[in-house]
């Protein structure tokens, strides 16, 4: 049932160390959220996990659907299941979004993909290129939608977006998560960052994190986390024992 | 004729006048004897040799143009209208029947402007003689190919296009050597009047080989009203080229704009344009795109605003795949009055590592994500085509085998 485990992992950039014994596991089937402040290692985990070269992994291994992941390259870990929204992805001119879908997923059926995404007047534009801030995060999506990932790992898919389009952003990822059938069901599987929380209330994540400092701090329930936070800030969660590990 | 002898006399005082630019061209090594080809009666009756030489630069010799024009090495095999209003002739011919091209035929290059303007003004003239009258307007373009069939051969050709007032012109020019011929000489004169209220566009796409060397040059003159978009298209090994057109916008309102789409491998190009914006509301844009994997390439762009109010943009965008590589971008801005608004984007760089690897985390591998960035990058937007004709251009610059970084 185990998707995604990730064992002592400690990461670095130059000589900063980032993760430190982090450890995670995501079951088939479970979203995630990741909370934590700015800089404490979630971009980071979530670049680690997707093969992002410029990390060092010091220690520590990530298993995906049971192979050892830890060392593969970026394009296979996207073939083996492995799918990310980027907080900031670049533009790339000349290559345009309809183009770029084909080209991730020959079968994929653009129009409905874009139409869901209430994208298709960006099908013709240059992959990010001119998009606002909320536009790259559905230009995102619109391609997570045609890759369909087992396992699906969205940085901050709410910054920048109208409320009109958090909910479509929700949806999409409800999508992907497959939260639209029954959990037993379930085979696909996610990992939110978010700051704010108000995709949350859109979107279904069945656990929730708070990391502090490149560890772990606090796991449970979304809800209560969020209303912790929210409560005490992020600290608070370090000493709290409401929400067990 | 006494402008003939005018020009000869110019062309022999000339001699040995090395060029500005680009690495100097031993022109004895090539040779000049003219071996004549058949004329034929269409495009259809060209040897099939030509026919996909000519298709592997673009040019579809087919209905859906407004004409052809075919000249192998020195001789005009093919000069054919299909639109009315539009004249298609040998240069040759067309001299002897119209007085009035002497008022045309250097007048945008000089004949002594170095030893290869000079080597074309002495031989028998060769080229193609295109006119749009006053307000046709031309659906289809003209497709041409300068084919240079011998090997050593020195391929000298003098065009003249005239686009009079309110036309409209499209034409597609492919420059292209066979496989077998890998070593030559191709020296273009191309003048070009762009009268009032005229559209004209002009795509060239060269395909030589490797030991080919090539010395286009080019005039253009542009009046009140006119727009030109001129694209240039080199995505194959030659030796050494070098170009530098020159266009003139001296009626109020012209505009003009270049794009060039250059792919090195290998020897030297030296190429740019150069614009003069000599009247008010003038505006000019200079696009270049080169990848390069070896080879030198020098991308040029002068523009000179001399008038207030002329508007000028250049852009010369290098990207450099290869150690054995080297992009030399010269971006040139020459104001010369007041309230003008000129300005220049360069940049030389390698593949962003951002973008590589946005792809590969969509499945791409290293060489799918470089080869699609390369022909994003390729991929000019040309404003002011036809569609068939937008749509040749990308046919051209994404079939390409583009190898990534090595």
């Amino acid at each position: 049932m185990r998707l995604l485990e990730i064992e002592d992992l400690s990461v670095s950039i130059g000589s900063k160390q980032v993760l430190k014994n982090f450890n995670l596991r995501i079951n088939k089937g479970e979203t995630h959220a990741l909370f934590g402040p700015n800089g404490t290692g979630k971009t980071t985990l979530l670049n680690v996990i997707a093969g992002i070269p410029r990390y060092t992994v010091d220690g520590g291994r990530i298993i995906f659907k049971g192979q050892d992941v830890t060392h593969m390259s970026m394009d296979e870990r996207a073939r083996l299941g492995i799918g990310m929204a980027f907080q900031r992805p670049p533009a790339i001119r000349g290559l345009r979004l309809k183009d770029l879908i084909k080209i991730i997923n020959p079968g994929a059926d653009a129009s409905s993909i874009l139409k869901k995404m209430d994208f298709e007047a960006f099908a013709e534009r240059d992959v990010n290129r001119g998009f606002s801030g909320g536009e790259v995060k559905r230009s995102e999506m619109v391609q997570l939608l045609a890759q369909q990932p087992d396992f699906v790992m969205l940085d901050e898919p709410d910054s920048g977006v109208d409320l009109e389009n958090i909910k479509l952003i929700g949806e999409a990822i409800n999508t992907l998560t497959q939260k639209d059938q029954r959990p037993s069901y379930r085979t696909k599987s996610g990992v939110i960052i978010t700051h704010f929380g108000h995709i949350l209330e859109y979107m279904k994540a069945d656990r929730a994190h708070v990391m502090l400092g490149g560890s772990i701090v606090c796991s449970g329930n979304p809800g209560e986390i969020l209303a912790q936070i929210k409560r005490s800030g992020y600290e608070g969660c370090a000493g709290c024992s409401t929400c067990p590990v | 004729m006494q402008h003939v002898s005018g020009i000869e006399d110019k062309a022999k005082a000339a001699h040995g006048k090395k060029a500005a630019f680009g690495t100097d061209v031993d022109l004895e090594s090539f040779e000049s004897e003219i071996r004549e080809h058949e004329a034929v009666k269409s495009a259809e009756d060209l040897p099939s040799e030509v026919k996909k030489a000519a298709l592997d630069v673009g040019v579809k010799l087919d209905d859906e143009s407004a004409g052809a024009y075919v000249q192998m090495d020195q001789t005009p095999v093919v000069a054919s209208s299909m639109f009315e209003g539009v004249e298609i002739m040998d240069i040759a011919s067309a001299l002897k029947k119209y007085d009035f091209l002497k008022d045309y035929y250097w007048k945008l290059v000089a004949p002594d402007a170095d030893k290869y303007t000079a080597d074309v003004a002495e031989a028998a003239p060769s080229g193609y003689f295109v006119r749009a009258r006053k307000g046709t307007k031309t659906v289809f373009p003209i497709k041409s190919c300068l084919y240079l069939g011998s090997t050593n051969f020195n391929q000298r050709v003098h065009n003249i296009v005239i686009a009079e007032e309110g036309s409209e012109l499209h034409m597609i020019t492919g420059c292209t050597t066979p496989s077998h011929v890998q070593r030559g000489l191709h020296l273009g004169i191309s003048e070009f009047f762009i009268q009032k209220n005229a559209k004209v566009s002009f795509t060239m796409i060269h395909s030589w080989g490797k030991e080919v060397e090539v010395r286009p040059r080019t005039g253009i003159v542009m009046e009140e009203g006119s727009s030109l978009s001129n694209n240039y298209i080199l995505l194959k090994p030659v030796k050494t080229l070098q170009t530098f057109p020159t266009a003139r916008l001296v009626g109020r309102g012209a505009v003009a704009s270049f794009n060039s789409v250059i792919y090195s491998s290998m020897g030297n190009i030296d190429i740019g344009s150069n614009v003069f914006l000599d009247a008010p509301e003038t505006s000019a844009e200079s696009i270049s795109r080169v990848v390069s994997v070896g080879g030198e390439v020098i991308a040029r762009g002068r523009m000179t605003g001399r008038v207030p109010g002329a508007r000028a943009h250049l852009e010369c965008v290098g990207l450099l795949l290869s150690d054995k590589g080297r992009i030399y971008s010269i971006p040139e801005l020459d104001g010369q009055s007041r309230d003008l608004d000129m300005s220049h984007e360069a940049a030389v760089g390698r593949i962003s590592e951002e973008e590589l690897e946005y792809l590969m985390s969509r499945g791409l591998t290293s060489e799918q994500a470089t080869s699609v960035i390369v022909r994003g990058f390729l991929d000019v937007e040309i404003k002011g085509l036809p569609e068939d004709l937008k749509q040749e251009i990308k046919n051209i610059t994404q079939r390409e085998d583009l190898k990534g970084a090595s």
